[in-house]
């Protein structure tokens, strides 16, 4: 028998009683999971039933339901520099609460991660540290200041799944073009912020009635259309591989839509803030609603969600961007930007299934397939050979977020006191139950 | 006799004098017939009151201020009370403190009523979550500055007698302006047919949906209107990032003895101040006493915050 680090004896484990949910196998079935020793999937489907495990550990799930664990594309983490707002321990914690088992981090700490040296510190941090898998993007330019490309191929082979200036958009078209050109030529994933800095200068929330009402900067929609063309025209030079991370308009689905009619290769993703919130819900100067890119207006929801459902958008991030109490109890033209939301990313996405927005297996396919297979991530899926990162989850569950439930170090939910619909109940990481209610 | 039917006024009971969209129309007639009795009484010899006797209230200031500060500061000390200006270029808020915590520490010192402006909109909202007392906004980003508001329908219904279907054109800087939003609140509640006039560049997204027509040129949008009210033209703004210059902002935008042309025979103007003579406005038309009523403006000013003192301090019995 094997030993894992704690000394305590590894057996098989059986994950029994669910149903089963692997968009990229298709699979949608009662049965069973059978982990082995190490932590991977040895078996998964209806085969799998408590009579044909063996000696093992049976976890009994009463038909819950089983998906791959949560990949979230897009998450700020603490460290280095931050650590009083997210460190790799209270991120897994929150994470695993929310049956994310992988993430896909920022680069934009103190100092930002754009070199070999500082992106090997944090791997070995959260190697250390971290419960679940961290997944580092580098920077794109050096201090995401726009001017120089980082050392793509050396980041790349140290274990960078991909670039990106993270908050920071790549402004200069020359910087921009060479990022694509070299990008191509070492074979790395590019990951846009579409949001141009002059048009979004000293803006804080959509340019609308509403900002007009607060008195507020505005940032017009095409801040982001301007971008978005702008790359996918130079993506068109070199096909490289290129990822949209947040989209917040309605307006980008349509040039997105013309650049994949004419074949060209690349992906998107949306928060899952901007499928479930607008504008209105910015009230009076609710900080915990500013975000970057700006909650916009309900049409611009309604649209992103049909880019889910059509294929268009292909991943939905939690943008998890923790942020301590002091940075949001100024006034919003002041507060620091975005919300944390990793726990409640999955029962949030949720809800565009229980109230018939979505269907369950394009949300599913959103959250692990898809995200993992654009940043190359070994999960998302249930498949013999995988690693057994599973959530487990009551997709009919009542429960209300509160703030003094939250995991994560920093409470900035945009959704408190929400009611939600689907809550997990377990997450195994490695065939290990690392969180159960 | 009341400035407006006292049946249609019915009081004001709030805490705090955030905005004006926060106030319903009888609530600003109960204000304006308040301010009445002391637009009487400031003309008097004898002009203190004691209603406020043993009130403190503090007017703290982030932005510079000459005479929306000292329009409350004489408001206050009218009605007996206590009155502190803080200095914002002493305060600890240049150390770094935030406003929240220099909110806490002035409500330590328990008073009565804060006085605030502040660059930032929304921060007399944010102030008056977090203070035992009431809070009045003077001048909050380019959100509201709703005594200035009622200070102008004020003026106007002394002045005209009414403010119903009275034609009213604000011109110029809409997009920066508190004092645009706050009385096309007012107005348009009371009324009267409002009017923007600016160049696109200035006027704010989805202006329209406030209930007033746009206008991007003065000889259209001043047609046959009653009241011109102009506003102050930040120079910053006319460099090249909205307008191309002064010069050329005069030509087109500024109001002078050529464009009022266009307005009915006796429009009347105002503006909140301060001017500039030469920018926004011709300088000799500014002075024009059959004109403007500017002075009007200021002398009512002091009189509508006295009633809005006053009516917050009776609310807090």
């Amino acid at each position: 028998m094997l030993k894992n680090i704690d000394g305590e004896s590894k057996m098989k484990v059986a994950i029994i009683n669910v149903r089963i949910i692997d968009t990229k196998n298709n699979i949608d079935e009662f049965g069973g999971i059978l982990i082995n020793e190490k932590g991977l999937i040895e078996a998964c489907g209806s085969k799998v039933t408590k009579g044909n495990v063996g000696d093992t550990k049976i976890y009994d799930c009463k038909n819950k339901l089983a998906i791959p664990g949560v990949v979230d594309g897009r998450v700020f983490a603490g460290e280095p520099g931050f650590e009083y707002k997210e460190n790799y321990r209270t991120l897994s914690q929150a994470a695993i609460s929310g049956g994310v088992t992988s993430v896909v981090t920022m680069p934009n700490t103190n100092p930002i991660i754009d070199n070999v040296s500082t992106f090997d510190f944090i791997q070995r941090r959260a190697r250390d540290k971290s419960l679940i898998k961290i997944h580092s993007l580098a920077s794109l330019t050096k201090n995401v200041e726009g001017n120089e490309i980082t050392e793509f191929g050396l980041l790349k082979l140290n274990g960078a799944v991909g670039f990106t200036d993270g908050i920071q958009c790549v402004q200069k078209n020359d910087v921009m073009d060479k990022i694509f050109d070299y990008g191509k030529n070492q074979d790395v994933l590019i990951v846009q912020f579409p949001q141009d800095n002059e048009l979004s200068k000293n803006g804080v929330i959509n340019e609308s009635l509403i900002a007009t009402k607060l008195g507020l900067k505005g940032i017009p929609d095409y801040a982001e259309h301007v971008i978005i063309e702008r790359d996918l025209r130079l993506l068109s030079q070199y096909n490289s591989k290129y990822h949209i991370s947040v989209l917040s308009s309605g307006k980008s689905l349509e040039i997105i839509n013309e650049w994949k009619n004419k074949k060209l290769n690349f992906t998107t993703g949306v928060s899952i803030n901007h499928l479930s919130l607008n504008e209105n819900d910015i009230g009076e100067f609710k900080t915990f609603l500013k975000l970057s890119p700006p909650l916009r207006k309900e049409d611009d929801r309604i649209n992103l969600i049909e880019g889910i459902k059509n294929g268009i958008i292909d991943i939905i991030v939690s943008d998890h961007k923790p942020e301590d109490e002091e940075s949001k109890r100024l006034t919003f033209q002041k507060c620091a930007t975005g919300a944390s939301g990793i726990e409640t990313f999955l029962s949030l996405a949720l809800e565009q299934y229980h109230n018939g927005n979505l269907d369950l297996k394009t949300i599913i396919k959103c959250v692990t397939e898809n995200p993992a297979k654009i940043f190359g991530i070994n999960a998302g899926s249930l498949e013999k050979g995988m690693p057994a990162d599973i959530a487990i989850l009551d997709l009919n569950k009542p429960w209300v977020v509160k703030r003094e439930n939250i995991q994560s170090k920093s409470k900035n939910t945009a959704i408190e006191d929400k009611k939600l619909q689907g809550k997990v109940e377990k997450t195994f990481l490695n065939g290990k139950l690392v969180f159960e209610i | 006799m009341a400035l407006f039917k006292t049946k249609q006024a019915v009081k004001y009971e709030k805490k705090h004098l955030l905005g004006i969209q926060d106030l319903s129309i009888p609530e600003i007639v109960h204000i304006l017939n308040e301010s009445q009795s002391f637009v009487e009484l400031n003309r008097k010899e004898n002009k203190k009151l004691s209603l406020l006797k043993g009130k403190t209230q503090i007017n703290l200031f982030f932005e510079s201020s000459t005479r929306t500060l000292s329009s409350f500061e004489l408001a206050g000390k009218r009605l007996g009370a206590d009155v502190m200006n803080m200095n914002v270029s002493n305060s600890a808020i240049k150390k770094g403190e935030t406003l929240i915590d220099t909110a806490m520490t002035l409500n330590a010192m328990h008073p009565d009523i804060l006085v605030i402006r502040h660059g930032n909109s929304g921060a007399a909202n944010l102030l008056s979550r977090k203070v035992n007392c009431s809070v009045i906004n003077a001048g909050d980003g380019w959100r509201e500055h709703p005594t200035q508001a009622l200070l102008d329908a004020m003026t106007i219904k002394m002045k005209i007698g009414k403010i119903e279907g009275l034609k009213i054109a604000i011109c110029g800087d809409i997009m920066h302006s508190r004092v645009a939003r706050s009385n096309i609140y007012l107005l348009t509640m009371m009324g009267a047919e409002v009017r923007v006039i600016a160049p696109s560049t200035l006027m704010p997204k989805d202006i329209s949906q406030f209930g007033v027509k746009v206008y991007t040129n003065m000889e259209d949008g001043l047609k046959d209107v009653d009241i011109i009210m102009m506003l102050r033209m930040q120079l910053e703004r006319m460099d090249g990032s909205y307008i191309p210059s002064t010069r050329e902002y005069y030509e087109f935008f500024a109001l002078d003895y050529k464009k009022i042309k266009y307005a009915k025979d006796n429009a009347l103007i105002m503006h909140p101040g301060p001017m500039n003579r030469g920018i926004e406005i011709d300088a000799s038309l500014a002075d024009d006493i059959n004109r403007s009523i500017i002075v009007q403006q200021v002398e009512m000013g002091v009189a509508v915050r006295m009633a809005c003192l006053k009516i917050l301090m009776e609310n807090q019995k």
